[in-house]
């Protein structure tokens, strides 16, 4: 119990940092005319802030489906580097165990867990740990999207101020404390460029376009510099 | 139904890439540089949001001093590049934007 109260107790900045995002996530939905079951039913079930952000943008944008489910996944790809650098910590683990996990590793329980492992002396994760960061964050999530519908409903007029700036700034926070190679800042600079471009192409396909240009200069700029760094050694 | 539609489809691209290498990847071994390619894609995908948003204010492109968006991500770059906690940066540039937008 000390253990899952330690992982909740961690989280607490993070979950905080949500807490807005969820907010914003609910009056959002809200002033996309969806109803309250939808939107409180992408926090219960899908429980992923950026992608839900993005699909809320899309919807309003009337995107298709098929669009919408492609983005998401996308943009969840980055999780899967979060679960193989976990296995060599949750490798012993029943696989059931593990199959429950997967749907609590979130940016942020995922940074507080793996802060902890280093922490500790086996290298192994702590199971109450783990989960207490990500039920503390999932019910938080649930919460705060609720508090969203109903300020939406309440405030209609607060909706329609600074729903996307919130979003722009977050995603930009993000964005630069995530930056730590030369390619990263190519990546992102190629990105914003297409961006611009593409931005008129049918149905949001300019952003899967522009993200994935991005994402190949900026890993050939980084494998480039090195193999220039190796040959002059 | 084409909401639910939505959430099930995100349900499943969602929890699959958080869930399938933590099962497999002892089995499974991702190329080193397949891994390394997948630390540009937040960068890419959430730049290409920034850009699509706040260069266009209600669907037209607007590059001039007068787009508020301009000056809360200028405001949110430099709070970030700074090291400032994400709440603070956040609260930073959604200030700015509403102080440029009740000037302009």
């Amino acid at each position: 119990m000390t253990q899952f109260l330690h992982g909740a107790r961690d989280s607490l900045p993070l979950v905080l940092a949500a807490t807005p995002f969820g907010i914003v996530f609910g009056a959002m939905g809200q002033a996309a005319g969806l109803s309250d079951w939808i939107i409180l039913a992408f926090s219960v079930f899908v429980f992923a802030g950026s992608s839900q952000f993005v699909a809320m943008t899309l919807i309003t944008s009337g995107a298709s489906t098929l669009l919408i489910i492609l983005t998401t996944w996308v943009i969840n790809l980055r999780h899967m580097l979060y679960g193989v650098s976990l296995i060599p910590s949750a490798r012993r683990l029943p696989k059931k165990t593990r199959a429950v996990m997967g749907f609590f590793l979130t940016d942020e329980t995922y940074a507080t867990v793996i802060n902890h492992i280093g922490r500790t002396q086996n290298q192994e994760i702590n199971l109450s740990y783990f989960f207490g960061s990500g039920v503390f964050m999932y019910l938080n999530w649930i919460i705060s999207t609720y508090v969203g519908i109903v300020a939406g409903h309440q405030f209609p007029q607060l909706t329609s101020f600074g729903l996307d700036i919130a979003m722009v700034v977050a995603f930009t926070g993000i964005v630069i404390a995530n930056v730590r190679l030369p390619g990263h800042w190519v990546c992102a600079f190629i990105a914003t460029i297409s961006g611009i471009l593409t931005f008129h192409w049918p149905h949001k396909t300019g952003l899967l376009f522009s993200s994935f240009i991005a994402i190949i200069a900026g890993f050939y700029t980084d494998l480039y510099l090195l193999k220039r760094g190796q040959s002059n050694d | 139904m084409t909401e639910w539609l939505i959430v099930f489809g995100m349900v499943a691209v969602t929890y699959l890439p958080r869930t399938l290498p933590l099962l497999f990847a002892n089995r499974l071994n991702l190329p080193a540089q397949f891994q390394q390619a997948l630390t540009y894609v937040p960068i890419a995908v959430l730049s290409v949001i920034i850009a699509q948003t706040a260069f266009f204010p209600a669907g037209i492109l607007h590059l001039n001093s007068e787009n508020p968006y301009l000056w809360g991500l200028t405001a949110a770059v430099i709070a970030a590049l700074l090291r400032w906690p994400l709440l603070l940066t956040v609260l930073l540039g959604m200030t700015v934007y509403a102080l440029a937008k009740w000037l302009f």
